[in-house]
């Protein structure tokens, strides 16, 4: 996909601020008041009234993280935490209100189901307004539904699985996706049962000075396969949006999971987000991971390889342009014997953004035989700019087979040279630069999703290219 | 259009404040080979990049034209697309983009013109076959593992499609085994055309006895001390640099 320019760059696709109507909006700031008004209007069980209630005591013990990015300009008390569209949950696209439906028809949302897609959900600010699934799914057993729903036909398995693998102790922003989260998906993939095109969810934040805390909880059963992709985006506000999802994925013995994310909040958006996987024997958990957009990150999907055999890759590339500070990795935490584990990460910083690449390699006492390489590249793409790699490595056994591999710098002024000798401009040689450093990231994605990490790429370089 | 494609006029160029080229003179014509030899660090390559551009060289000062324009302030892409090439003696490796991808995005800039995807298949294969090169290179990423022969055949290859008025080889005989240079050499006959212009910069003759030059100018400490024909290169071999320098001397 070596494309040097492309033309269509279609950027206003993505700030499309819709006029909708809200049907409830909860007061700024997070008091047990709000937390039981978003629990009244879901009409939730007891327990999960209380598992809010619970985190938020979490929450308010909990200190402000002092590592990372700088979170000292996002104040808890302005952010909207539940905001809803005045809009049922719907099974067909005519039945989304149409100032909604436009949104993610100019996303192509609409279009990417119909031609490549097992199913979708689809979330404007706080709640799932459309979901569906290919009904030969369905009859095969596959359940995915929106979060509410879920908690209401399976109450015994949610019960089970939530914030059991990412428990609202973990840290600050755990109790507060716990005390505050609203819609997100459940998906269950039956025993032996291989899902063999993507499932997808798209997370669009509308309302400004608002929050999303969506939860997505995926069981892959023993044998089962399965793709998730999800993609999010926000149009762009002066005040400070916050975004904490949480992402829980149990794959079970034998099973493979593959969870590929394009991220492009707005640039005043926190977005400081959990994703964690356990894995179980001879599983195999993939993420594939593109963050562009936001404001501050802090993200670091990790993997818990707690079976004999698992193993996990970890597949990113993050961009962070004028006034962005991402501060991405990978956590590949080896429990058992025999588990391996490879990261690739990959890190642009152009116009003073920062970028800082932050990895755990933890292998345990028992987990003897363990492959694992990291391999993480920053490259700068002027003076002003910076990149950082800050990796923790603890191994607790002597049988570990490890390669690390670290490398930041800046763009090649010789290579740069010797492609305008080709008769590139500056920029287009810049451009196709980074598009081969990228390389390892938009191949491993399906076709249609490489094609936006181009585009998002071309954005990131507008005014680079020409 | 004059008659000289490139003339070089009282050429001064220094690199990080060093000045290396000190007043070079030189024209070639439509279809003729030059060879410019001279000893390590006599500005050989200098020469070759002020003439393509490079931004790390500063002309401080004479001009350079190119068919008749003054090309000195040129940006290194636009002189490309006026026709000039130049070789790398080191040419750079670009992790994740094919060959292939990359010569057709080379060849549409360089043309204005977007290829279809099939012609330019068509037209790398058919350079590719002349060049004895396996298929397999067009999906390689450029240069990337390519050994030095690998290399500079991929550097004649890009020759071949961007055809070029003025080809700049720079040093191209250098860290080859003979077999490697006779191939390498064999290659660039077949790939020049008739009106095509190649000035070869070199410090050993062997490459001259495959691509015959025209003229031969020895260029030392920044000035090209003697002009020749192929006679001159052969003169080299025998006596040295160091007599030339003695001979400067006196």
């Amino acid at each position: 996909m070596a494309k040097t320019v492309i033309n269509d760059i279609d950027f206003s696709r993505y700030n499309i601020k819709a006029k909708v109507k809200y049907r409830h909006k909860t007061a700024k700031g997070l008091t047990p008041e709000i937390v039981e008004e978003i629990s009244y209007l879901k009409g939730e069980p007891d327990w999960m009234r209380e598992f809010r209630l619970k985190s938020l005591e979490i929450y308010n013990s909990k200190p402000m993280p002092t590592w990372g990015v700088d979170l000292s300009e996002l104040n808890i008390d302005e952010i909207v935490a539940y905001i809803s569209p005045d809009a049922e949950k719907a099974k067909t696209w005519d039945d989304v209100p149409k100032d909604i439906k436009e949104t993610f028809d100019r996303l192509g949302i609409p279009e990417a189901e119909k031609e490549y897609l097992a199913g979708v959900g689809a979330q404007f600010d706080s709640e799932v307004i459309y979901h569906n699934i290919k009904e030969q799914l369905e009859k095969q057993g596959v359940i995915f539904e929106d979060f509410d729903t879920a908690l209401k036909k399976y109450p015994d398995i949610i019960r089970e699985y939530f914030m059991k693998c990412v428990p609202p102790t973990d840290h600050k922003f755990a109790a507060l996706h716990g005390a505050i989260w609203s819609g997100g998906s459940f998906v269950y993939v039956p025993k032996g049962v291989k899902v063999e095109t993507p499932l997808q969810a798209y997370f669009r934040m509308n309302a400004p000075g608002t929050g999303q805390f969506e939860h997505t909880l995926i069981i892959v059963d023993e044998g089962a396969e399965a793709h998730y992709i999800e993609g999010c985006s926000a149009p762009q506000y002066s005040v400070s949006n916050l975004h904490a999802g949480c992402v829980e994925l149990y794959v079970k013995k034998g099973a493979k999971l593959r969870y590929s994310t394009i991220e492009n909040w707005s640039k005043n958006t926190y977005n400081l987000n959990t994703k964690r996987a356990l894995v179980d024997e001879g599983a195999s958990m993939i993420w594939v991971s593109g963050s562009f957009g936001s404001k501050k990150t802090m993200l670091y999907p990790s993997s818990v390889l707690r079976g004999e055999g698992a193993t996990s890759e970890y597949t990113s590339v993050t961009f962070a342009a004028k006034g962005q500070h991402l501060d991405t990795g990978a956590k590949m935490i080896h429990l058992a014997p025999n588990t391996s584990s490879k990261v690739v990460a990959k890190s642009l910083s152009k116009d003073g953004g920062i970028t800082n690449f932050r990895g755990l390699l933890r292998v345990g006492p028992k987990a003897t035989g363990v492959k694992t390489t990291v391999q993480c590249e920053g490259l700068m793409l002027d003076d002003i700019s910076r990149s950082d790699t800050l990796p923790i490595i603890e191994i607790q056994n002597d049988y570990v087979d490890m390669g690390y591999e670290a490398k930041v710098g800046k763009i090649s002024e010789d290579k740069i040279y010797y492609l305008m000798s080709r008769g590139l401009s500056e920029d287009e040689a810049k451009a196709l630069i980074v598009k081969g450093f990228v390389e390892p990231i938009s191949g491993s994605l399906p076709l249609e999703y490489a094609v936006e990490l181009n585009r998002l790429i071309n954005i990131e370089m507008e005014g680079s290219i020409g | 259009m004059g008659k000289m494609l490139l003339e070089v006029r009282d050429l001064r160029a220094s690199v990080e404040d060093k000045e290396i080229l000190k007043g070079i003179n030189l024209n070639i014509g439509r279809g003729e080979i030059h060879a410019i030899m001279g000893p390590n660090g006599s500005g050989k390559s200098t020469l070759c990049n002020t003439i393509m551009g490079n931004p790390s060289y500063m002309v401080e000062g004479g001009s350079i034209f190119f068919e008749g324009d003054d090309i000195t302030g040129m940006k290194v892409n636009e002189r490309a697309k006026r026709g000039i090439f130049l070789s790398f003696q080191y040419p750079e490796e670009i992790e994740g983009i094919t060959l292939e991808n990359f010569l057709r995005t080379a060849l549409n800039t360089v043309t204005g013109k977007n290829q279809s995807i099939l012609g330019f298949k068509k037209l790398l294969k058919e350079k590719m076959q002349l060049l004895e090169m396996k298929d397999e290179y067009a999906e390689r990423y450029l240069n990337v593992g390519f050994s030095g022969g690998e290399k500079k055949k991929a550097e004649i290859l890009q020759m071949a499609i961007l055809n070029p008025k003025l080809v700049m080889l720079d040093e191209i005989d250098s860290g080859l085994d003979i077999d490697a240079l006779r191939i390498v050499a064999e290659s660039i006959k077949k790939v020049k055309t008739e009106d095509m212009s190649i000035l070869i910069v070199t410090h050993y003759n062997r490459i001259l006895d495959y691509l015959e030059p025209d003229y031969v100018h020895v260029l030392m400490d920044g000035r090209i001390v003697r002009n020749g024909d192929s006679g001159l290169a052969r003169e080299l071999e025998e006596t040295g640099y160091e007599a030339i320098r003695a001979e400067e001397l006196i």
